[in-house]
Formats: structure tokens, sequence, C-alpha cells
């Protein structure tokens, strides 16, 4: 069945490469990720992520980008990583004191 | 692929080796997630049974996409109308779609597209029973959308609620795009049911070879569903299948009435208390027989795929010897 696509005549390798899809609408929201697709290339990957992402319209642009060109932050590490040093309360405006009277600060 | 990577032998349906112990305290934390009502996202620590239930119930659901083609697909060249052909070209289409979106979703689980893709045309793989039964006239195409599609609604609109977020956004992604499914099946129904007495002879014939299967799309029932207690506990389900297939029964009689179809249970009994329908049990000897590779369009389907997958192999080939040939390939760019 699949054995002659496995092989590697040519250099060719068994799986195409994934690039992850990122999408964006109409109404000025930013690219938003929507899934991945395999691509020989670039330009590839856009005609795929068009047919499969974008089938219904609603996109204005799409972005498509190899996989393994992303550094993610690891999830067991959240809670240092993504602290939000509440200890810094002078960055909410709670924390300063303003003149009675005074408006629209 | 951003999951972590996984001892691909795990991901073997049929493997019987014991099953891997997990960290009691990671387990702990993951189910007050789950508790929590939190996503659970494809680099965050996970028990390896729900990896390994996630990777069998989403490639399975990928499965069915690509192989739900294939019956419908019989009928593009017989479809009665230009319309009616249009819409089927477009709906055929958006099932392409769908099991891309939950092939996706399954590699983020850390098992390769190349691997699912090889259960699949093996034979190792299971996919929907339902699509090893034959489309035999046009009504079957109608009942397909009215039945198939709304069976599978009704599990997606639960299953968009699953903890495991690829899986859940897939099916987000994929209820909005289906609901014109169930209505064109619906659509042909309703002209065949007003239509001559040769159409309504066939649309009953229809009704009554697609019923039981339709229902047996649910799985087996809660009691002899082994995975259904830890896949409830782990949200990935949210209802049982029992539960799922009495809400599909309560929806479709109304609608077959209004049609003057009637299903053939001969058990089936209006509980005018609960508005619920009592019903008959679905034959599960056949449902076992047809999974295990013994239905009537078993060895069809998979010999469909494999054909499209290997008449298919050039154009995967060209597109790789031109990105070879321009440096094209982000193989070659990237560290």
């Amino acid at each position: 069945m699949t054995t002659e696509n496995s092989s590697t005549k040519s250099g060719l390798v068994a799986e195409l490469p994934l690039w992850e899809v990122f999408t964006q609408p109409p109404n000025g929201a930013p690219h938003e990720h929507a899934g991945s697709v395999h691509a020989a290339d670039a330009e590839m990957a856009l005609l795929g992520a068009r047919d499969v992402y974008a089938r219904r319209g609603n996109v204005v642009s799409l972005w498509v980008v190899p996989t393994n060109m992303i550094t993610a932050s690891v999830s067991q590490d959240n809670p240092a990583f993504f602290d939000p040093m509440d200890d810094k309360v002078y960055r909410h405006p709670q924390f300063y004191k303003s003149p009675k009277g005074v408006k629209n600060l | 692929m951003y999951g972590a990577s996984v001892d691909q032998s795990e991901t073997n349906s049929g493997d019987k080796r014991p099953t891997l112990v997990d960290d009691p305290k990671a387990l702990a934390a993951f189910e007050q997630r789950i508790d929590r009502e939190e996503t659970i996202e494809p680099k965050d620590w996970m028990p390896h049974a729900y990896r390994k239930q996630l990777i069998r119930m989403m490639s399975q659901h990928a499965h069915s996409e690509l192989v739900g083609m294939l019956p419908e697909a019989n009928w593009i060249s017989r479809a009665p109308s230009l319309r009616r052909k249009m819409i089927l070209l477009a709906k055929i289409q958006d099932e392409a779609g769908h099991g891309l979106y939950i092939y996706s979703g399954t590699e983020t689980l850390g098992i390769s597209r190349q691997q699912l893709t090889e259960e699949l045309l093996s034979g190792k793989a299971k996919y929907s029973n339902i699509f090893n039964y034959p489309t035999l006239t046009w009504a079957d195409i109608g009942i397909v959308g009215w039945f198939v599609d709304g069976a599978a609604i009704v599990n997606q609109t639960v299953l968009a609620k699953a903890s495991y977020g690829p899986y859940a956004r897939a099916m987000v992604r994929i209820c909005k795009e289906e609901n014109f499914h169930k209505k064109q099946g619906f659509e042909i129904c309703a002209v065949m049911a007003r239509g001559t007495s040769e159409q309504k002879r066939m649309l009953q014939d229809a009704v009554n070879r697609w019923w039981w299967p339709s229902l047996m799309m649910f799985g087996p029932s809660d009691k002899e569903s082994p995975n259904s207690a830890l896949l409830l506990r782990w949200r990935v389900k949210r209802k049982t299948n029992d539960e799922l297939r009495q809400r599909f029964i309560d929806m479709t009689i109304p609608q077959a009435e209004s049609l003057g179809l009637t299903v053939p249970d001969p058990m089936l009994k209006l509980d005018s208390v609960s508005g619920s329908y009592a019903h008959g049990e679905p034959n599960w000897d056949e449902f076992f027989q047809v999974i295990n590779g013994n239905g009537p369009c078993n060895r069809e389907r998979l010999a469909s795929r494999n054909k499209a997958h290997d008449d298919g192999a050039w154009v995967r080939e060209a597109a790789q010897a031109y990105a070879a040939k321009h440096d094209l390939s982000p193989l070659r760019t990237a560290a």
C-alpha cells in the first residue's frame, strides 16, 4: 500500500513538512491560529491553508509558518513564567491618591 | 508538530501491554484542572491514557470524515439536477476539510500524519461503521444528510466542549459549517416525500435501511462501552453514548412524522411524561460484525482510499522535488 511513499528515493521525505496556519478575519481582529497543513514549500502551504481554513471566506489574510520555527513557552513553567508580579501595586491606577474634586483623571 | 513526543506503539488501539503508570501528583493536578473546566493544551502534562484515548477517538473521527466522502461521491455523477450536484460537491469538499481539521488536532498529541494515514490505509484503524453501508438510491443521499450528519452534529456539539483544546476547537469549526449538510439532506427527503408513490416508496426504503446503522453511530450501549467512564471523568466526553442516541431519536422522530415516514422499530413509543421515545436496541452483533471488517462495503472503502492515496503519490513527489530544486523546503533552512 503506502510503502512506496515511505521510501526516500531521490531524497524525498515520507511526510511533507508541517506548517502552522494563522487567519485574520475582516473585522480588524488580529491573526489567530487556525490549525496546520502539510506542504512541500511556503507557496503550497499557503494554497493548502486557503483551501482548508479559508474555504468559506471570512478571511482577509493568511500566515503560514514552519511549525519547527515556532518557539513556545513550556506550560509546566507557567506559574513562574507568567508571574503577574502583583507586588508592583504602583502599576494600578488605584495606587495613586488624587485631590478631591478633580475630574477625568 | 508541537505536541510532546510519545511512544508511537501506544497509539496502537490493539495494544495489550500494561498501561503506563502516571505520576500520582501530576495526575491529581491534572484532574483538578479538569474539575476547574480548564482546557488541556498540547504541551500540558496529561495522563498516558488521556493521550492514548484522544488519539484513538480523534483519529477515528478524522478517518470517518475522509471515508465518509466515498458513499456520497458515488452519487456526484448521478445527482438529479445541477443544483443538487453543486450542493453535493460542496458538502463532500467540507468533509475533506473536516478530516484535515481533526488530523491537524490529532498531530498535536505527538502522532505523525504519516502514521495516521498508514493506519487507515492498512485497515488497522477504525472509522465510523456507517460508511460501510452502500448508498443504493438518490433517497440514500437525502437520508445520509438528515440522519448521518444529524447524528454527527449531536455528537460534535457536545465534543465542542471537550477538555482537549485542539479537539474542541476543530469541533467548533466543523459545527459552524455542518448545519447545511443536514438541511440539504432533509430537503432532498422533503421533496421526495411530496413526490410520486415510487419516490415515496424509495424514501421509506432508505429510512428502513439507514435507521439502525444511524443509531449505532453513537457507539455501544453504556454498559458495553469500556472507555466511557474514564472519558466522561476527564471530560473528553460529556454525555454517554445512550444519552446522545436518545437525543437524536427524540429530535428525529417528529421530523420523520412530518414527512409521513416511519422508522423500523416496533418498540418505539412516546412517553408522554418525559417527552422521550422508548425504543428498541440496535443489533449489536451486526455492529461488531461491521466494525471487524465484515460490513457490506468495508473492502471497497479501503480499496478506494488506497487508490486515491497511491494515485496522488506523484503529486506529493513532484511538490517535494520542486521545493528541493529551488531550495524552498523549510526542513533545509530550519536548524
